[in-house]
């Protein structure tokens, strides 16, 4: 019976973590709303702007992400296998790509700020309001989503804890599974932030 | 609605399914630069999204094992992306036409 | 089984980790989570009541009072505080948490911790708004709707009112997720989907709008932030954006809200009206259904809010097309409630009363609805009253009177206590007068064109605003004696039977009030 229940709260778990990427989904939609509204209404300008993105960076970070989904999904394999220092060792690997990650969005930030592009900025008012628009939404865009990238590395060095000390295991692992999930929903938004900020020019 | 305990969450996924999903997925991102770089037709920025959606949909099915998943949660993330359509659909209902 | 349950101590006297205070506030038990989040709602609704009367006594003689400034301010935070921290999380959070486990045959909500953290954001989140009325700027004046690109320059402190309903956003949210993983995992052996009392169908409904809605809202007002503290333009014409957009988003969320409110209103009356006509409920599973329904296409009508803020043609004649298509699911509740009506054998205690005004004054405000969802009508009567009355007609005579029929007819349960009948008929006959006379003559004032959320106005509008404010007075009355006589109750009245009202469902077959753990075994249903 106790066995029964606890069988049944994993999957509710599991439901529970499904219901709140659903939310995000909105939530992010909302933003890709705006993106297609003013994207519709300033073609050329977004066009133009997207081709001053660092295309260089921005695959690289793509390819950075992609891998370390792959690194979650397997550590969380490896703990249903029992195999938990492969699942320790790759963890680790996936804070640490999104602690790269993080880092090459920032040097791209603080490249444009070096150049007086950010909101509200002197040199971006004095912009077309289509090119205030592309960067408005760039930077809140990839900001929201950096937040995203920054809790998931927050949660998943909790998990390297949890699974150290043995709160994660082979037969409870509700927690590495939805961590897992939330992670692969980032690098998802991350999937179509790439082209829509530097690949459509 | 009792579910049987032995879905999605139970399944362990291959380490080997999950290196090729990621190779498929490299390959799809130097597919779409080249794409973008090529510009082979106004159809460019389509065919990005339409690779987007395809790498979204290799990590929803396999990293996130929706693929084992029972009809509930599939169904569910339609309806969802639906929804999400329809409003922004029926918002350019008014940006276009006004 | 009655016996044995009755044996074991409620929920009230249940003895945690915890004394005094702390043992409400860390506690999981979604019974006391429930007690704390009406105690709380109470205070706020009587607080939102507060400052409507403060604007209809402003009205009378405006300028004497209280200055325009502060007018605009009251109206704006009574708004908040009605919309945000009262009616919205409103039935889901007080009556939902406590019942709907009780309901389905469970001992808690899906994630009990999950859910003491929704209490916890609330009261952040209700902490937020609070100091923003008090804090250097001055409290909000853009009205609850913070519509840009006002909300983006104006003084007052609305960077921290809308932080303050971002948090309560994502309250609502995590709730709903708690709901319907509980609907979905929690069910007593036997209780399957069209066996679910009827307010648990609306629960599920709405835990979906909860989840597939305020997600807009949370990034809505992330944009607000955004543009108050660093600038960014999205909803500024002089930077490229569209004022037009925040509408949108805004009202794809709000609109839906209107069935959060809703829906468990529904629910509350479909479980009351049964239990009081003496028989089962007409048509269970279009009821039930159409719930979904009206949640699904509740979804896509949000241009109504919007058809003179110069959106386009096209969009406004969709618009009012689905607007048109909700009535449908809607006026099948009504038709169902009075068929199981017809022929009933009716008890007339209190909860019915209040049952019934539910009815009637919803009907109202969804009629009304139809008038101001149709283009022609609305273009002339957008601005005006008439959109004021029909929204408290759909919001204190539907959501409001459904929170009043819940507070009478689980009040037993809850509380473990009888009240008096009569003097609960004496208020809800005040309430009901002066309710019809505040808002109904606001129906009339705005036919004849009085503005909304203006300060002053042509002396002959002067005798309806003094017939509408007498009756903020009666109003304040009605519920003065309702309240008075539940508190009453609360610490004299007589001990309470697990069934007072003859009640089918799973919470009036353990004792009143309920054992911390629901149920000593796990009840099994059967046909
Ligand atoms: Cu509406």
């Amino acid at each position: 019976m106790v066995q029964a229940e606890k069988q049944r709260d994993r999957i509710g778990a599991k439901y529970g973590m499904w219901l709140f990427l659903f939310t995000e989904i909105l939530f992010f939609g909302g933003m890709f709303l705006l993106y297609s509204v003013y994207r519709s209404k300033y073609p050329v300008e977004f066009h133009a702007s997207a081709a001053e993105e660092n295309l260089l960076l921005g695959s690289i970070n793509t390819a950075v992400l992609l891998t370390s989904s792959l690194f979650i999904a397997v550590a969380i394999s490896a703990v249903k296998k029992g195999n938990y220092r492969l699942s320790v060792i790759l963890q680790g690997a996936t804070i640490l790509m999104g602690i790269v990650f993080l880092g090459i969005k920032a040097v791209e930030w603080f490249e444009k700020i070096a150049r007086g592009i950010y909101p509200n900025s002197p040199v971006l008012d004095k912009m077309s309001m289509g090119e205030i628009l592309f960067f408005g939404l760039y930077y809140v865009m990839t900001g929201i989503h950096g937040l995203h990238v920054l809790i998931g590395v927050c949660v998943i060095a909790f998990m390297v804890y949890f699974t150290l000390t043995g709160n994660i295991t082979r037969e409870n692992f509700s927690k590495i599974e939805n961590t897992g999930l939330y992670w692969h929903f980032v690098d998802i938004v991350w999937i179509y932030l790439f082209p829509l900020f530097y690949l459509i020019t | 609605m009792a579910l049987n305990a032995t879905e999605g969450g139970d399944h362990i996924g291959s380490y080997r399914t999950y290196f090729f999903i990621w190779a498929a997925l490299m390959l799809l991102l130097v597919a779409t630069i080249v794409v973008a770089k090529v510009e082979v037709s106004k159809y460019s920025v389509l065919l990005n999204l339409f690779i987007a959606t395809v790498k979204a949909g290799l990590v929803l099915f396999f990293f996130m094992h929706l693929k084992y998943e029972n009809w509930f949660l599939k169904g569910v993330l339609f309806m969802v992306l639906v929804m999400l359509a329809s409003v922004i659909g029926l918002t350019f209902s008014d940006v276009w036409y006004r | 089984m009655e016996s044995t349950a009755s044996e074991c101590e409620s929920f009230y006297h249940e003895k945690g980790k915890y004394k005094g205070i702390l043992s409400w506030l860390m506690s999981t038990d979604h019974k006391r989570i429930g007690i704390q989040y009406l105690v709380a709602l109470l205070t706020f609704f009587s607080v939102g009541v507060m400052l409507g009367l403060l604007i209809r006594l402003s009205l009378i003689a405006p300028g004497t009072f209280i200055g325009q400034e502060t007018y605009n301010r009251v109206f704006s935070v009574h708004g908040i505080i009605m919309i945000f921290l009262f009616i919205i999380p409103g039935v889901p959070v007080a009556f939902g948490n406590f019942f709907l486990p009780i309901m389905i045959g469970a001992r808690d909500v899906a994630f009990p911790r999950l859910n003491r953290f929704t209490w916890w954001t609330y009261l952040a989140g209700a902490t937020l708004v609070a100091l923003s009325l008090f804090a250097a700027g001055g409290a909000p004046d853009t009205g609850w709707t913070f519509y840009a690109p006002y909300s983006i320059r104006a003084k007052a402190n609305i960077t921290l009112a809308v932080t303050g309903v971002f948090v309560l956003g994502f309250s609502s949210i995590l709730t709903g997720i708690n709901f319907v993983t509980t609907i979905h995992r929690l069910r007593a052996p036997g209780m399957t989907w069209f066996k679910l009392p009827l307010f648990v169908w609306t629960l599920y409904a709405t835990g979906w709008v909860q989840l597939l809605a305020t997600p807009v809202l949370a990034i809505t007002l992330v944009f607000i932030i955004l543009g108050r503290v660093f600038g960014v333009g999205f909803f500024d014409p002089s930077k490229g954006g569209d004022p037009i957009l925040y509408e949108h988003l805004f009202w794809t969320y709000s609109h839906p809200a209107v069935y959060i409110m809703v829906l468990p209103a529904m629910g509350i009356i479909s479980e009351v009206i049964p239990v009081f006509a003496r028989k089962k409920i007409f048509g269970y599973k279009a009821v039930a259904l159409s719930a979904i329904g009206i949640a699904s296409v509740g979804y896509f009508v949000w241009g109504h809010h919007m058809f003179t803020s110069g959106m386009s043609d096209t969009a406004r004649i969709i618009f009012s097309f689905i607007t048109f298509l909700v009535a449908v699911p809607s006026g099948i509740k009504i038709f169902n409630w009075v068929s199981t009506l017809y022929k009933g054998s009716i008890v007339g205690s209190a909860p019915i009363y209040f049952a019934l005004t539910f009815i009637f004054l919803f009907s109202i405000g969804g009629l009304t609805g139809l008038i101001i969802g149709s283009l022609e009508p609305n273009l002339q009567l957008h601005g005006t009253y008439f959109i004021v009355a029909h929204f408290h007609y759909v919001m204190f005579g539907g959501a409001g009177f459904a929170i009043l029929t819940a507070l009478h007819y689980w009040f037993p349960k809850m509380f473990g206590r009888m009240y008096p009948e009569r003097p609960a008929k004496i208020g809800w006959f005040i309430l009901f007068i002066g309710f019809n006379v505040l808002y109904f003559s606001m129906f009339i004032l705005g036919y004849e064109g009085m503005p909304r959320r203006y300060f002053d106005y042509p002396a002959r509008y002067f005798p309806l605003h003094l017939v509408s404010t007498i009756g903020s007075w009666i109003l304040a009355a009605g519920l003065a004696i309702i309240a008075g006589n539940l508190l009453r109750a609360l610490f004299k009245g007589p001990k309470a039977p697990a069934d007072p009202w003859g009640g089918r469902t799973l919470e009036w077959t353990i004792p009143s009030p309920p054992p911390a753990e629901n149920f000593v075994e796990t009840p099994v249903i059967r046909d």
